[in-house]
């Protein structure tokens, strides 16, 4: 048994003259929750489906428990799925979906059949199994997709936008019933969205997609905290970029100058700074002032503008809070930014 | 069922098993038909006959088994290996060299026989052995693509596509290759290329003298005017049909629905003959005319008019259909925006529905003409004089004056015809019309007709009904009186017991009637062909909706050409190219269904691609990701799913085939013939009876096999001949 339960090794994916994945290598442990995550056409589809065997990469290698399967068709693979559109058999009632792929596979009817039943009642789908998908409620239909992509135990679990077609009010709890699932199994399992949000309450990492390429992969924390590139910086969460130079170790942008932990540079650069990595204090001689001031109830967000640019600021609630065109200091934490690549 | 597949797997899958039995079991030639008696001992497998000095054969045999060996030392997924495609394709190209190569009385080139002596003697045509030798390479050349990636390493799709390109190929294009070869040679087969131009310039081929003296055009010409005048006349009385149905108050729409749906189940030459009896020189409205009015009796309806009549009369349903589809489509808005506009009834009607109208009316209009170059049982009983290109090539294979080369030529003038037509259709149809596509619109009621185009409309209409009712009429009385062309009316089973007179003797049942045999074949090959047309149509129609591959675009264009070709340029390329080795299958059934599967394939293969366009194809993905291969797929997914394809494609297949006449014309044999075979027979005979009883005998067995495959099929929904003329549903707009 390895610890790597998938791995791309400079996998590239084209369809005619349109690169969908370019070049991208990675590794998911055993266990794990992955998401990828990226704008609408970055590739995060298709790199899931080259996971699942529905497409073939044009160059480079899947691994998948160890095995290549660079030219293993779906059904040579032990993989489950979990369609966006759920994808259920409308000519079957849910415990023949259910028993589905085992009984395909050869095995005893009755037994897929019994072990559909098991698997249906540890999502509390018990008594449902004689109905026809159509006969059910859209969170038991997807429920009943994920008993049927789980009841052979795949190698990995993939699902494709799963709270697109679930009601806005029922996202959060739908993305934790998941969670805990595959917890509960020890599943390993890929997730994509293009939801950040989303992306960070349920991930053991992400990996971040932009332009069929990988811009960056780590966990939610290491992703918020420091990210690599502008895009990442954008992408996830509100940052921050200022525009610099470097000077010895130090970063400089008009009055602002940041004591670099790492080597000197040289040239131009750039940060990205938190709104909550930054603290504003009212001082009438200070160099920078409240444009705009907004109540949010949990905190306040502020916009400011410095000589380095505007800068939007989050701050916790405060019996004295500041109002626009209140001059103020502004104190950028001594870790709370990143030097982004250039 | 699953262990014996297993089992076949693990001994390195069918094809090698069945490429091994070609090589070495199975007799690689054509068994000589029983009645010739001894002949050359061409008995053995490839093995021996290579051993016997056939040193050709050898290549195949050493494939087989360099296959085998790799599957001793590779395991099951020996095709993968790198050298696999490379040698079934070698060895692919060296089976076609020699099969094409080396012919009936020796080879092609003269140095092969001198390398192998035995190559002087000639070989005959493959047998059950060098097909499965054919069909175990493509499978091997499939599965070790598939190994490689192709159809996303799916090996049963693999296989299927490149099963339907190696089918279409060698009963599509490889017939018409023959054709255009078989154009180059004398009648005694000597090879001069410059024939070509001297046939295809001959005087009787492209005269203009009817049009500015009062002699024969040329039988080209003749082929176009009434190709265009059937086009423009069927296409009027479709409009008036549609404009009748959708835009006034006509009671009877029912029953006119109904109406046009006959003429698919209507035997060929039944209603030419119909014609006959009502307006032949002594046909019974004919005799009334004389009666009542003196008006004096003529020929008239032999050649140009009679023909007219009987294809407008086949082909208005068809017209209708599709220009039902385009008035009803028109938004009743615009033309309410028109009146609003203080248009008149009539300025509306010429200003916006005319020109909303248009692509639908040449859409029908070269659905008709096309109909018309292909149609054979028309002219064939009323041509007369009037020649057109079906029944000169027909004449040319089947006649007394026997040349392929000249009937080669007349097929292709007839194909190019078509082909144009086809293309100018695709592209017409194939663009986005301006007509506001939104199905049936509730918004707003239609303009009613104006008056004037009401009365026109109702004045083409009620003719075509009254007629219509009488051929039919003549139809289901005419079998079953003594005489319906000259009004002798007395009933008797006189003709049907001719036809299908049987006894229950001592001996069991015994079926004397002369038409016993021909309706036997007739059901059976229609019974054979009906399954097979739908499996292949509907195979494909699931490799161009599903599947990416590469030459995908060319596929798609194949299995359209395949149905664009007309019937008699498919008689005469299949008797050009199956009537002699390797290929030599003329005179079996085989070559029947084969017809019939490649020509009405794309009916059904249409009804899947619009049947699949409608199903969520991530189904079939998960279906695929819980372990189905695609063949499971296919049949646990996919086909419950298309059921009222597989029905349209099953009627539509199975009634073709009875009623198919231009194809299989070429294709019958003594031993194998055809029902609507025979009754052309009795039509020239002058046995207008028979011929008639035996048609509403076919129309009668249709409509039950029609109510059984619905039973078995079970979605009710009736086949339109109209549906194979639209552009696929799916097709990607390119
Ligand atoms: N079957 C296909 N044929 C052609 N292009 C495709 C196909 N599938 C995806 N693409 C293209 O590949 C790119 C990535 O698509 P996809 O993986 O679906 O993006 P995402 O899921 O991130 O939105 C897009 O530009 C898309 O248009
Ligand atoms: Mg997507």
């Amino acid at each position: 048994m390895t610890e790597t339960a998938i791995e791309f090794v400079d996998v590239v994916k084209r369809y005619g003259s349109v690169t969908a994945v370019d070049r991208i290598s990675f590794s998911i442990r055993r266990g794990e929750l992955v998401t990828f995550l990226g704008p609408s056409g970055c590739g995060k589809t298709t790199s899931l489906r080259l996971i699942a065997g529905l497409e073939l990469p044009s160059e480079g290698t899947v691994r998948i428990a160890g095995q290549d399967v660079s030219t293993r068709a779906a059904a040579e693979r032990n993989v489950g799925m979990v369609f966006q559109s759920y994808a259920l058999f409308p000519h079957m009632t849910v415990i023949d979906n259910v028993a589905y792929g085992p009984t395909i596979r050869g095995g005893d009817k009755k037994a897929a059949a019994e072990r559909g039943m098991e698997i249906l009642a540890m999502l509390g789908l018990e008594g449902l199994g004689k109905r026809l998908p159509s006969e059910l409620s859209g969170g038991q239909q997807q429920r009943v997709a994920v008993a049927r992509a789980i009841v052979q135990q795949p190698d990995v679990l993939l699902f494709d936008e799963p709270l697109s077609n679930v009601d806005a009010k029922l996202r959060r709890r739908v993305r934790e019933e998941i969670r805990d699932l595959q917890r509960r199994f020890n599943l390993t399992a890929v997730y994509v969205t293009h939801d950040q949000e989303e992306a960070l309450a349920v991930s053991d990492r992400i990996v971040v997609m932009n332009q069929g390429r990988i811009a960056q992969i780590g966990t939610p924390r290491e992703l918020y905290n420091s990210p690599s590139s502008r895009f990442v910086a954008d992408f996830i969460g509100d940052a921050n970029l200022i525009e610099g130079q470097f000077e010895g170790t130090s970063f400089v942008a008009g009055d602002l100058a940041l004591t670099l932990p790492g080597g000197p540079g040289n040239g131009p650069a750039t940060i990205s700074v938190r709104p909550e990595q930054i603290a504003l204090a009212a001082a009438p001689q200070g160099s920078a002032t409240v444009t705009n001031a907004i109540y949010l109830g949990s905190r306040y967000e502020y916009l400011v503008e410095t000589a380095y640019g505007p800068l939007l600021v989050s701050a916790p609630i405060t019996s004295a809070p500041l109002a626009s065109g209140d001059r103020v200091d502004v104190e950028i934490r001594p870790d709370g930014f990143t030097l982004l690549e250039s | 069922m699953r262990q014996a597949l297993t089992l076949v797997n693990r001994l390195g899958g069918l094809w090698l098993l069945v490429g091994l039995a070609a090589v070495l079991v199975l007799p690689w030639y054509k068994l000589p038909p029983p009645d010739t008696g001894g002949g050359a001992s061409l008995l053995g497998s490839a093995l021996t006959e290579a051993l016997a000095g056939r040193w050709w054969l050898l290549p195949p045999v050493l494939a087989m088994l360099a296959f085998a060996g790799l599957r001793l030392g590779r395991g099951e997924r020996w095709p993968a290996h790198a050298a696999v495609p490379w040698l079934a394709g070698a060895a692919a190209i060296l089976y076609l060299g020699q099969a094409f190569g080396i012919g009936l009385r020796g080879p092609a080139i003269d140095g092969i026989a001198q390398a192998m002596p035995a190559a002087a003697l000639g070989q005959p045509g493959l047998g059950v052995g060098g097909f499965a030798l054919g069909i175990a390479l493509t499978g091997i050349i499939a599965d070790s693509l598939a190994m490689r990636g192709f159809c996303r390493g799916e090996r049963f799709a693999a296989n299927a596509v490149i099963f339907v390109i190696t089918l279409l190929t060698l009963f599509v294009f490889f017939p018409i290759l023959r054709l255009g070869s078989a154009a180059l040679f004398t009648p005694d087969g000597v090879f001069q290329p410059g024939l070509f131009v001297t046939r295809f310039t001959a005087p009787d081929l492209w005269g203009l003298d009817c049009l500015v003296g009062d002699r024969k055009c040329g039988v080209v010409i003749n082929t176009l005017i009434l190709g265009i005048l059937s086009g423009l006349c069927s296409t009027a009385l479709g409009l008036a049909l549609a404009l009748i149905v959708a835009r006034t108050g006509f009671r009877f729409k029912g029953a006119l629905r109904a109406i046009s749906i006959l003429p698919i189940i209507t035997p060929p030459f039944v209603v030419g003959v119909a014609i006959i009896v009502l307006f032949g020189r002594t046909g019974v409205v004919t005799g009334w005319l004389d009666l009542l009015f003196d008006i004096p009796r003529t020929r008239w309806v032999y050649g140009l008019p009679g023909i007219l009549l009987a294809q407008v009369l086949a082909f208005a349903p068809i017209t209708f259909l599709v220009l039902l589809g385009t008035v009803e489509a028109i938004n009743p808005t615009l033309e309410e925006a028109s009146k609003t506009l203080g248009a008149k009834p009539f300025a509306t009607f010429r200003t916006v529905t005319w020109p909303l109208l248009r692509p639908g009316l040449a859409a029908a209009f070269l659905l008709a003409f096309i109909e018309s170059l292909a149609d054979f049982g028309n002219p064939i009983v009323l041509g007369g004089g009037y020649d057109v290109l079906s029944i000169r090539i027909f004449f040319a294979v089947v006649g007394a004056r026997y040349d392929l080369g000249n009937a080669a030529v007349l097929a292709i003038i007839l194909l190019t015809l078509t082909l144009s037509a086809f293309w100018l259709q695709t592209r017409w149809l194939g663009k986005k019309s301006y007509v506001t596509v939104t199905g049936k619109s509730d918004a707003g009621l239609s303009a009613p007709l104006p008056d004037p185009l009401k009365a026109a409309v109702y004045l083409a209409v009620i003719p075509w009904i009254l007629f219509t009712l009488g051929v039919y009429a003549i139809v289901v009385i005419g079998g079953f009186v003594t005489d319906v062309a000259r009004f002798d009316l007395a009933p008797t089973l006189r003709h049907l017991s001719t036809a299908f007179a049987f006894e229950f003797g001592q001996f069991g049942l015994q079926l004397y009637g002369s038409a016993w045999d021909s309706l036997q074949t007739t059901v059976l090959v229609s019974a054979i062909a009906a399954p097979l047309t739908t499996a292949i149509g509907i195979l494909t129609a699931y490799l161009i909706a599903r599947q990416n591959f590469a030459g995908k675009g060319a596929f798609e264009f194949g299995t359209m050409l395949s149905f664009a070709i007309p019937g008699t340029v498919v008689g005469v390329s299949y008797v050009a190219a199956f009537n002699v080795p390797p290929v030599d299958i003329t005179g079996t059934m085989a070559i029947l269904v084969i017809c019939f599967m490649f020509r009405n394939m794309p009916v059904g293969m249409r009804a899947g691609i619009a049947a699949l366009s409608q199903i969520d194809r991530s189904m079939e993905e998960a279906s695929q990701t819980m372990g189905a291969n695609g063949f499971a797929t296919l049949r646990t997914v996919v086909l419950p799913l298309i059921r009222p394809a597989i029905f349209t494609s099953m009627v539509y297949a199975f009634v073709t085939a009875m009623t198919a006449v231009s194809a299989v014309i070429f294709l019958v044999s003594a031993r194998h013939n055809m029902a609507t075979a025979y009754i052309m027979g009795r039509v020239e005979n002058g046995e207008y009876p028979l011929a008639i009883a035996y048609s509403a005998v076919l129309m009668i067995i249709m409509i039950v096999c029609i109510a059984i495959i619905q039973l078995l099929v079970g979605r009710r929904q009736l086949g339109r001949r109209s549906e194979m003329h639209k552009p696929p549903a799916a097709l990607p707009a390119e």
